[in-house]
Formats: C-alpha cells, structure tokens, sequence
C-alpha cells in the first residue's frame, strides 16, 4: 500500500474497490462487518447486497468510466 | 489421502500400474490423439492422476515418483495431446484487442461471446437436490484444492501482479482463517447436501470432461511458460463467478437448503468475486501485460480455454439430465447392479 491513508478505485463499468485501511459505518454510526481487507461497493445502486457488490451491473451493461467524468459544459 | 482410481484405458491402466509399485523404469507407452483430446476418460484420468502428485499425492503412492524424470516424461506426452487438442478447438477463434489498458475489455468481450448454455440458471430455477449433488461432485475436483492450480504462478511473476495475485489467494484460503477458507465451505456444502466430502473421493465418478477442466488448470500452472494463460485463466473464472454463484445460493434456498452450511460457499463467492473480477482483470491481468507485453496473447488464451472446457462441461451435465440420466460415471455399485 503506497499511500496511508484507503484507496477507492472506481473499476471501468463496475464498483467501487476499497483498499485499507479503513471503517465502514451506517450513517447511525454502527459499524458495517467487513470480511475482506478490499471490499467492493456498489456503483450502479442495483446489487442486492449494499452497500456491497454483487456483479449485477453486468447483467443491467451498466456503463461507466474509471476516470472522473469532465464538468457539464 | 485418497485411493488411486479405477484405470479407463491403457494410458490411466499404465500410469496406475507404474505407481503401484516404487520409483523404477518408465516403460515406452503409445501415447495416441484419442477422438475427443478435450475429454476423453483415459486420457484425461491418466493426466489428472500425474498432476494430483503435485497436490495431495495418493494412498500408498510413492512420493518419489513426482519428480520422476521418465514419469514426466510421460505426462509431457499427454499435456502435447492436450495442447494440440486445445489449440485445434480454438483454431478458429480470433482473439479480441488487448493491451494492458483494455484487458478487462478484452476479456469481457471473451465472456459475451461464449455461447455455453446457463448450468447456474438451471440449477436456480429447476435444478432438484438430486442436480445439485451431481453438480457439487464434478465441482469438487476443483473446488476441494480451490486456488491451488492458481497459486502456482506466484512465484513467476514479479512486482504488482505478484501483490494482486496474493490479493485475490489470500481471500481464497481464508484470510488466514481456516474456516473460511473457500476449499473449506465447499467441503461444508457437500456434507450440508449429504455428500462426502473427502478428497479425492468421487474421482472414479468424474468423466474426462470434467478432469480436463481441473487438467487446464494445472497445465497453464504448473509450467513458467503458460504463465500468461494461468492469470487469464483465473480472471476470467473470478469475472464469471459473482452471478453464478448467487443464482446457485438462491436454487438451494428455493429447495429449503437455507443452512449457512450449505449456502455460504455461494454466498462468500458473490461479494468475494465481485471484488476478485477486477482486480484479477485490471490489475492482475492487464499488470502482467503491462510488465511483459509479449504475453498478452497467452492471457487471452487461457481466458479463451476455460470458457471452451467449461462450457463443455456444461453441456454435458445439462444435456445427461435433460435426457433423464446421470451426468456421473456409474458408481461400482451400480455397474455391478446393471
């Protein structure tokens, strides 16, 4: 890890990768159980498992860049 | 440690007969292109048997015999008929663009193009537990050594795919917790689904076309030289994971399996995977190709290569339960009842 501090990765047409360290929380504060040292969250708002990944944005060809998307004209 | 297989042929009676007795002389054995080089019982048996030297070894086998030099000598023979077998298949395949940018692209593009029919959709919405238990059995070939046949490129590769490489096996064993490790809630299913779950135990019930799909595997690890096809290999098997495995998760519960037991496999391997697919294919994969740009081919190759062993495989077990039967091979039991 090269950087202290995570790391967000947004995938091309896929989610959003995590990498430590980092805490996960609801926004009552309890924390959300995380099983792996890099989770995957969901970018396309159609898994079953939010906050989490499940690969449905391949079923839906969601698309997406990796790269930030440039300001409206 | 398991029994050593009921032989198929000459080449599994050969390569039984050889280990039943210790390390000597390796006799010259015909090595003939069977009909079918992607599944044939024999063939594949006999190359199962000498790669399963590297894994877990068998009952009563001397263990001399994995470095035998006449022995590998032997399996070198059966990988070229394989090889040849593969390469025949996949003759008129063109390979999509790709460079260390676009592998995900690429591979996904091998994914959309595979035209296998759905085993997880039928296991979700019509398979019987019955299904499921044949479907566990030729799984376990892999399944109860999960990983393993990957873990042999890590030591060839260097620098960032050898870190995402390890990224992606260290969820696999666990994260250092034997009980999760993947290999072991597959056991858990099995026994959840009243089946033994002992390794190596189902093997004289695994037809070639289920071998060659483990045989893959050991073939692109186990040689530097495939290295490119191993990862494109493991990429494509975690980008085709996340779906399946949910719909297999939800065809047990339809059937009142709702035990962690049973389904925890599944369920761990649709948020495990969804996070494995794109660090294997972007960071893995296109890593590797980015650090040796000759390779990409190799890459595409191995990804190309499951897709076409497992949609075999596919085929077979829907089209024997589709005709009413067993996709297994008889049991002894019931070869001598017949």
């Amino acid at each position: 890890m090269s950087s202290e501090g995570a790391r967000i990765t947004p995938y091309r047409d896929g989610p959003l990768l995590v990498r430590g360290p980092f805490t996960l929380v609801d926004q009552d504060g309890a924390e959300i159980e995380v099983q792996q040292r890099t989770i995957a969250l969901c970018r396309c708002g159609r898994s079953r498992r939010k906050p989490f990944c499940d690969g449905t944005h391949k079923v839906a060809g969601w698309k997406a860049d990796s790269a930030a998307a440039p300001p409206p004209a | 440690m398991p029994h050593l297989p009921e032989p198929r042929g000459e080449l599994s009676s050969a390569v039984t007969d050889l280990l039943g007795a210790a390390p000597g002389p390796v006799p010259a054995i015909d090595v003939a292109a069977p009909a079918d080089p992607l599944g044939d019982d024999d063939l594949h048996l006999a190359l199962y048997v000498l790669y399963e030297l590297h894994y877990r070894g068998f009952d009563g086998v001397d263990e001399r015999w994995e470095w035998d030099p006449g022995l590998l000598g032997l399996r070198a023979r059966l990988e070229a008929v394989f090889e040849d077998g593969l390469r025949a298949a996949l003759s008129g395949w063109t390979p999509p663009p790709a460079d260390a940018t676009t592998m995900d692209l690429a591979l996904r593009a091998i994914d959309d193009a595979d035209d296998a029919p759905s085993l997880s959709r039928f296991l979700e919405t019509k398979g019987t537990l019955e299904h499921y238990r044949e479907f566990l059995v030729h799984r376990s070939a892999y399944q109860l050594k999960e990983a393993d046949p990957h873990s042999w490129a890590i030591p060839r590769l260097s620098g960032p795919p050898k870190a995402e490489l390890l990224e992606v096996q260290f969820d696999e064993y666990g994260g250092g917790d034997p009980a999760r490790v993947h290999a072991q809630l597959f056991a858990d299913a099995m026994v959840a689904l009243e089946l033994d779950a002992t390794y190596g135990a189902h093997l004289d019930r695994l037809p070639g076309v289920t071998l060659a799909t483990v045989n893959l595997m050991s073939l692109f690890g186990l040689h530097r030289r495939w290295r490119g096809a191993i990862v494109g290999h493991l990429a494509l098997f975690e980008m085709t994971s996340s779906i399946p495995n949910g719909r297999y998760a939800r065809g047990l519960r339809r059937l009142g399996r709702r035990s962690k037991a049973a389904t925890a496999f599944f369920d761990e391997h649709v948020t495990a995977d969804a996070i494995h697919e794109n660090v294997a294919a972007v960071d893995l994969a296109g890593g590797l190709v980015r650090r040796e740009p000759a390779l990409v081919g190799d890459v595409l190759l191995g990804a190309r290569a499951l897709a076409e062993l497992e949609g075999r495989w596919a085929r077979h077990l829907l089209g024997a339960w589709e005709a009413g039967h067993s996709s297994l091979r008889a049991s002894e039991a019931e070869a001598v009842a017949a």
